[in-house]
Parts: C-alpha cells; structure tokens; sequence
C-alpha cells in the first residue's frame, strides 16, 4: 500500500477544494455587489483574488511534486491531471469575479437603470453549474457531472438573449450604453464561468471514466 | 525477424502448487510485452514455460500450447531446438566468469557446433553492436574476462550471448533490477532496438519500466492473467479493478 502516496492525494483534493470554496465565493459576492451595488462587496472580491492566485500556484507544485516523485499510474494519473485542469480553470472563475466586479464598480457611476437582462438568474445558473461540477469531482460522480454539460446550453441562450435585448436597448435609448455595455459584459462573464463549470466535469468525467469527452468527443 | 507467440490454456505446476492456471495470449512479433505483478503471480514462471526451462525442474510440469510461429514448442521441438530459437536474459548478469569476452559471447555457438573463426568473429561484432557494447570493449575482446566488466556491461554481453545464436525470441527476466539508472536506460534503449530483429517478452517490477519499453503489458495475479492489453491502455485506464488496484499501489 502507498500510504503517504494516497494521503498526499487526499491533500490535495482538499486543498482543491478550498481553491473551490474561495472561487465560488468570489461570484456570489460579485454577483451580490451587482445587485445591490454595494461597492464595498467588490472590494472583497478583490482582495481574495491574490489568495487565489496563490493557491493555484500551491495546487500546480503539489501535483508536479506527486507527478515527479511518485509516478502515479491510471486512476491516480487522472485525478492529478483533471485537479491541474481544474486547479486553472477554478483561478479563471476567480478571474471572472473580479471583471464582474470591476464592471459593477463602473456602473456605480452611472444612475440605476432598468435593463432588460436578468443578470441574477444567470448568475444563479452559472454558480448552480459550478456547485454541481465540484460536487461531482468530490463525490467521483460523472454521472453527476454529465447534467452540468447539459446546463451549459442554457446559459449560453441566456447570454444569447442578454446580447440581443442589450443590443436593441442600445440602439433604442443610447443614453443607456454604458450600463447596457457593463451588463453586457457581465452576462459574458458568467456564460464564461459556465464554460468552466462545464471544463471542471469533462476532468471529472476523465478521472473517473478514463474518457476524453472534450469539445464534444469521445475517446476512451 | 522476430515470430509471434500463440499461447493457449497453458497451465503450469510446482509439484501440487498450480502457478500457472489457463493462459491465453497473442503475443504479437516484433514487438515488447511485459508481463507485471506481485511476486509469486506466475511471471517468471510463464517465460520459463515460453522456452521450456520450467521443465528443468523435476517437480515441475505443464501442460497447454505455446506455438512459436507455426511450432508447437512442446510437440515438434527438442527444449535444446527451443532454447536456440529464445534466448534468455535473467535477473542478475550471469557471464561464464573464466572466459573472456569473446568467449563469453560465442559460447552457445560453440555449444551448437558452430568452429569457423571467420563467422564467429563476425557474430561477436554483430552481437555486441547489437548489445550496444562493441565500442566499450572492442579493443579487450580476448583479453579481458567478461566477468571483469561493470554490472550494466555485464547484462549487454549477456544480450550479446543471447543474440549471437540469432533467436527469434528473447526473454527478459528483470534484465535491469540490479542496475544503476544509466546502464537501466541503456538496456531500455537496446530494448527499443532489439524488437526491430526480435520478439522480447519482459518480466519486470518497474511498472514505469514496462510503460517505457512495451508496447503490449500483461497483468498477473495468482498464476492467473487478469488482464492483457495495450501499455497505454494498462497504465492510463485498465479494464480490471485489480490491474487498477496493483499499478496504483492499493494492494501488494
């Protein structure tokens, strides 16, 4: 029995999931911010992400500590492969809090104005598909992970829908660009972090299955 | 050139102990396949039963087909024919300590009748190119004894012996368990070379080893074959929960 080995795993798998933990925190309290324009909730997003950033770089040497001195094989190959996938991917959704954040702040400059987007809904699908990922990879569950790539579609029509409304609005009341522009971006910001939802349970399909269902392939 | 192996319902014994139970396999020519597991799995018995050296034994017997190409090695060969076709490299360098290197190389020539100088000559160039060893020793060939050389110079003269009889098989038995990590690579890298001109069935506990030189691995357990397929398939993503188990280190 490799002991030390598999206990190494088990840490990292936690350390993955702190990483989790704060990524996800960082768009509830961007999306919290955008809904409130409380400026002083974008500040916290951004003062967490250097702690992020950190940690991405903590995953990334404990995982080519255990692919250098413990030559892992099959399962364990896989597990450390998909946890630096999605050690990157989880930084990227940190990444995407904090341009959200940014765009809220923007918007504070500018009055209030009714937009024809509903950014929290988005947001709520967005994370839901994140959450779902994450409890996928802990549980080894790719079954689970399978509903999450079905969810994608759904957020990328949402951002399909903002685009088009945001586009008209923009046309039709110019005065409302700014705004409408900073939504915009938003509703991307979250179809993008739908994108790594959907990334994070393609590496839990692989470490689990063994299979490579990337860009909508299979290989075994 | 190298032939393909055919083994079926292969099945060895140890007095009572059955160490090997119903063994199927296809072991493609030309290529590498290792054969892993704990020890006692029946590994290094089933090479021993490939060129009839498991029958040496007085208690040990098998029964089943390994076909060489289109021979029955254990109907329609004697065990010295058989031992001609395969050669063999084991664990530990065995050199015959009071020849030299020349002499060491050629010995199972001589053993089969082989006299002509100019041919023996000949095959002990060739040999220890092949063995990636000319270089190193060609200027001592008769007067140094091969067992004066180092450890991993050692192992590639017993290739060289091996390969002088021009086999169609040869058998890895741990070539390089006892071996520093340079002359490991260099055994590795005369592995890559060989299975161009030779079948090469290795028996190894290095899993990393097996990953790095064979193109086809089989997994034993308990004298049985739990799963065969390719490296790649074994080492990323093998179909049995044992193989899985035995190669990430969960069990053994």
């Amino acid at each position: 029995m490799r002991v030390k080995f598999h206990q190494s795993l088990d840490d990292l798998k936690e350390k993955l999931l702190v990483m989790a933990g704060m990524a996800e925190q960082g768009i509830q309290r961007a999306i919290e911010a955008y809904r409130t324009r409380d400026l002083s909730i974008c500040e916290l997003v951004f003062r967490a992400e250097p702690s992020i950033n950190r940690l991405e770089r903590e995953i990334d040497q404990m995982a080519l500590d255990l692919l250098a001195m413990e030559q892992p094989m099959a399962t364990d190959l896989r597990f450390i492969l998909s946890v630096i996938r999605i050690n990157a991917d989880l930084e990227r959704v940190g990444d995407q809090a904090v341009n959200i954040a940014i765009r809220v702040r923007e918007m504070g400059a500018f009055a209030n104005a009714d937009l024809p987007v509903d950014i929290p809904r988005l947001a709520s699908l967005s994370a839901a598909m994140v959450r779902k990922a994450l409890q996928a990879f802990i549980e080894a569950d790719a079954e689970l992970a399978e509903s999450v790539l079905a969810l994608d579609d759904q957020v990328d029509e949402m951002n399909d829908a903002a685009f088009y409304s945001l586009s008209n609005l923009i046309k039709e009341k110019p005065e409302l660009t700014p705004q409408s522009l900073n939504a915009l971006i938003i509703a991307r910001n979250l179809e993008r972090v739908g994108d790594h939802a959907t990334n994070i349970a393609e590496d839990v399909i692989f470490w689990v299955r063994g299979a490579d269902v990337r860009h909508n392939s299979s290989m075994l | 050139m190298g032939v393909g192996i055919q083994v079926e319902n292969l099945n060895a014994w140890y007095g009572t102990n059955h160490t090997l139970q119903d063994i199927n396999l296809h072991i493609p020519a030309n290529h590498a396949t290792a054969l892993i597991g704990p020890s006692g799995c029946g590994k290094s018995t089933f090479v021993r039963c490939l060129n009839r050296m498991h029958e040496t034994n007085p208690i040990a017997r098998a029964t089943g087909v390994v076909k060489m190409g289109d021979i029955d090695i254990y109907k329609d060969a004697s065990p010295v024919e058989i031992r001609r076709r395969v050669g063999m490299v084991f664990q530990r360098p065995n050199p015959f300590p009071t020849m030299s290197i020349y002499d060491n190389v050629i010995s199972g020539l001589k053993l089969n009748g082989f006299r002509n100088r100019r041919i023996l000559d000949e095959t002990v160039e060739r040999s220890l190119k092949s063995a990636a060893l000319w270089e190193e020793v060609k200027d001592d060939l008769k007067k140094k004894s091969g067992a004066s050389l180092s450890g991993g110079q050692q192992q590639r003269m017993c290739i060289a012996r091996a390969i002088a009889v021009d086999p169609e098989v040869l058998l890895m038995d741990e070539p390089a368990s006892a071996l520093d990590p340079v002359s490991t690579s260099k055994i590795e890298d005369l592995i890559f070379q060989l299975k161009t001109q030779y079948t090469i069935v290795i028996v190894t506990h290095n899993m990393q080893q097996a990953a790095r030189v064979a193109e086809n691995t089989g997994f034993f357990l308990n004298g049985k074959m739990v799963e065969f397929d390719s490296t790649h398939k074994i080492f990323t993503n093998p179909s049995d929960k044992r193989t899985e188990d035995y190669i990430t280190g969960r069990f053994g």
